[in-house]
């Protein structure tokens, strides 16, 4: 029997295309229906593409157990029949089917929800626009409908939330987006300047910007065959994991607004501040755009930009660690946070839920663990923070006990770190393989992020796909809200804190 | 006739700032330097200068509502004595009117919200009526008993009589200010029922109600809710001047203090409660005047045998 998959892994140069088995579709669904059963496996992409006459599907599958990274592909014959879904057996692969869906038009037989996932600019029926989205309906004289949105108080994107209850009790929630769809896929591959890309990379999700041009370095690095040097990829890892401490104090900071408890709000504001005013101070910029570029960086560490990192994120360690230990004990903050919004590991499986989300449900997603890539995979061994209850509580804790591990980890890599002169600036010409396909998977403070991008023959972008974590997990707040009061709606939002423009691209 | 205006002139003084205290105490609480003392005044005078917007799913009740919320309101608050001091208005049996009229302006913002035909202020509608026939019972209780250690049905009598009043019920008095401290908590719309603060429709109670209002009628009930204050705060520190030192310029300063202070203390170091348990909240409130009303009711009882 021929080959399904081409085995790969996070750490490899990019594939040629040519080298992806090409399988039918009924084989690679009989595979997946079976194989997708063990825990250890989920789909990190799975997307089409246009080729000559007609599409092509592309599949990266994840081991988590052995670090394999699985890619297929498919030719589909989908304009005499429909191709049978794999949402209707492994609800993960919905929003994917749902794309492929809304660009195309592959009809997904027995898929349970194909709705529009993001109204695309590009989408295949133009008629289909965001103020027809089928919503899902109830009947009954005691249930009453609340819709929150696109347009929200305060500082939050847009995305509509529709709510079916029986008085203060949430039966079923569903959510709407794509108001933020900017293009930006389309965008990566209409230029070829390197620079823009980045920026573009940048600009997926703003409070994701290093994870996502981390993406994009690591991605173009494996196409134009440069391995990235030890140091770069040390300071790489620090703007990694001060990202997540900041967005993770920020959060922290999110949900004490919510249940009005001032001080842990207050603490948490000046936290953050600390933490992203030392992005500032290394980069420039506080939420650390132009941090991250392509086959070098133009911000080295200098030994006094490593004692001011040091010296501030000890401090926030220290300090962050007090609320957290007061947070603990706060009867009032507990009663907010305990039991509510549950997402059972089981739920959180099917979904595919990944990054903090899923750990918190007491499912191991965590590509630094799974999938190391560059320092992650040559000196930290890192261990996932993971939690059981799949409540709040369980998310803010996970979320306190990785601040205070990404402290550690910072420190440890800056501690004996004496900066070399070996780091380059950014290289934006470097040549691409031809005809390859590149993918990197990257941790972030959110979870696993992947982008993909496939060349043409002369070696530009010619395809350039983006999956941010919010894609899968906004079900699963979705399903965490159910039969909860809708007043508890708020601090289950803040809990994941999903990004709409990381979803609608 | 003087002591009836310098009464209506302290009860305006507490009205504007007990919100000043709570706000400066919170920003002492959290560090900050905070906004000035009379922010809520300019906040509010600026709403006065501006003209409404309506929506045009609304009927003429939303646009009178503010004015009876006020209205009723501004009534009950002039029935209100400082301590030793006259009110301006009083009668007997004035107690029940004021715990009706402020029925009457709660009822009032309900229908408005409920006017509007949003879902959000729907909701917070359905809070308001439900939190408000609870909280009546508990308010009903804590007068009966002031009504019973003096003989008398009006505010002016009670607190006139209560000079008299034999220290043993001291104890009772005291549980009689927290009663109605809490009461005001409950009744403005404060941590831990509610939240004044948030931007959040779906966890709101108060504000969510007044979400379509806007301009002179936003002020309107921004004002209310200051009048609203004030009688509970006086009437919380009056309960405790009796014991303590039965005179305006006591009362007044203790008014202010005494509600400013603890709610900004409560809203610093506590999370407000998840919605469905702010009926056991309330409840225990209820329970806790109805003890008052049975302890103050056997106490007068020994004290005549």
């Amino acid at each position: 029997m021929m080959e399904l998959y081409l085995k790969t892994s996070n750490n490899a140069s990019a594939v040629k295309i040519a080298d992806i088995p090409v399988v039918e579709y009924t084989e690679l669904y009989n595979d997946l229906k079976e194989r997708m059963t063990d825990e250890n496996y989920h789909v990190a992409h799975y997307f089409a593409t246009e080729i000559e006459n007609g599409l092509k599907l592309y599949l990266i599958l994840l081991n988590d157990a052995t670090g394999e990274v699985l890619l297929s592909s498919v030719i589909p014959d989908y304009y005499t029949e429909g191709l049978a879904s794999l949402t209707a057996i492994h609800p993960q692969f919905h929003p994917f089917e749902r794309e492929m869906w809304e660009l195309y038009g592959i009809p997904f037989d027995g898929h349970p929800w194909l709705k529009p996932l993001r109204f695309s600019y590009d989408r295949r029926d133009k008629q289909s626009t965001m103020d027809s989205y089928p919503f899902y309906q109830m009947e009954g004289e005691e249930l009453h409908e609340v819709n929150v949105g696109p347009i929200h108080a305060g500082i939050i994107e847009p995305g509509a939330f529709r709510f079916i209850c029986n008085g203060e009790q949430v039966l079923h929630l569903e959510i709407a987006l794509g108001y933020q769809h900017r293009g930006v896929e389309s965008e990566m591959v209409k230029t070829d300047n390197r620079l823009r890309q980045t920026l573009i990379a940048e600009s997926i999700a703003g409070d994701s910007a290093v994870a996502h041009t981390t993406a994009y370095a690591e991605l173009t690095e494996r196409l134009a065959g440069y391995v990235a040097d030890k140091d770069l990829q040390r300071e790489r890892f620090v703007a990694l994991e001060l990202e997540r401490i900041a967005m993770h104090i920020a959060d922290t900071g999110a949900l004490a607004t919510d249940i009005a408890f001032q001080l842990y709000q207050v603490a948490c504001e000046a936290l953050r501040t600390v933490t992203i005013n030392t992005t500032q101070a290394w980069c420039g910029n506080r939420f650390g755009k132009s941090m991250i570029r392509p086959l070098g960086t133009n911000h080295p560490l200098t030994e006094s930009k490593i004692d001011t990192i040091r010296k501030n994120i000890s401090d926030v360690c220290r300090r962050y660690n007090e609320v957290r230990c007061d947070a603990l004990e706060a009867q009032t903050l507990l009663a907010r946070f305990e039991q509510c919004g549950l997402v059972p590991r089981e739920e959180m499986w099917r979904i595919g839920g990944v990054g903090m989300a899923a750990r918190s449900s007491g499912l191991l997603r965590d590509i630094r663990k799974t999938h190391p890539w560059g320092y992650y995979a040559d000196v930290v061994k890192h261990e996932p923070v993971t939690k059981s209850d799949g409540d709040v509580m369980s998310r803010l804790s996970t979320r306190m006990d990785e601040v205070l591990q990404s402290a550690i980890y910072i420190d440890e890599a800056l501690a004996d770190y004496k900066p070399s002169k070996k780091i380059t600036s950014p290289d934006y010409n470097a040549k691409f393989l031809p005809e390859a396909l590149s993918f990197s998977l990257v941790e972030g403070w959110r979870g696993e992020i992947c982008h993909v991008a496939l060349t043409d023959k002369e070696g530009r972008l010619a395809k350039y796909k983006i999956k941010d974590p919010s894609l899968h997990n906004w079900l699963a707040l979705a399903i965490a809200v159910r039969s909860e009061g809708i007043s508890d709606f708020p601090i289950n939002n803040k809990s994941f804190n999903l990004s709409y423009c990381g979803h609608d691209l | 006739m003087l002591i009836k205006i310098l009464n209506t002139l302290l009860m305006i003084v507490v009205a504007l700032s007990i919100t000043g205290v709570i706000n400066r105490t919170r920003a002492l609480l959290a560090g900050r330097k905070g906004i000035p003392f009379l922010q809520h005044i300019y906040n509010v005078r600026l709403q006065l200068r501006k003209g409404a917007v309506y929506s045009n799913t609304t009927t003429i009740l939303f646009r009178i509502a503010p004015c009876v919320y006020l209205g009723a309101a501004l009534i009950a608050f002039l029935f209100i004595p400082v301590a030793d001091l006259e009110p301006l208005l009083s009668f007997h049996g004035d107690i029940i009117f004021v715990a009706y009229l402020l029925a009457l302006s709660r009822t009032a913002l309900i229908l408005a919200a409920l006017d509007t035909g949003s879902s959000f202020e729907g909701m917070g509608a359905a809070r308001e009526a439900l939190y408000g026939a609870l909280v009546e019972p508990a308010l009903m209780m804590a007068m009966a008993t002031l009504a019973l250690f003096c003989g008398y049905s009006s505010f002016a009598d009670i607190f006139a009589m209560a000079q008299e009043l034999d220290m043993n019920l001291t104890i009772v008095l005291v549980m009689v200010a927290y009663v109605f401290v809490i009461i005001m908590f409950i009744e403005s719309g404060r941590v831990p029922v509610d939240d004044p603060r948030t931007h959040l429709e779906l966890t709101m109670i108060h504000e969510v109600m007044c979400l379509d209002f806007s301009g002179i009628d936003m002020a309107m009930i921004h004002i209310a809710g200051w009048l609203k204050n004030a009688i509970f705060s006086i009437i919380a520190a009056n309960a405790i001047a009796v014991v303590f030192c039965f005179h305006w310029w006591f009362a007044a300063p203790l008014a202010i203090l005494v509600t400013g202070i603890s709610i900004g203390i409560v809203e610093s170091l506590r999370a407000r409660n998840k919605l469905s348990r702010n009926i056991t909240y309330i409840l225990t409130i209820v329970a806790m005047s109805a003890l008052v009303l049975l302890i103050g009711f056997l106490l007068i009882q020994n004290i005549e045998i």
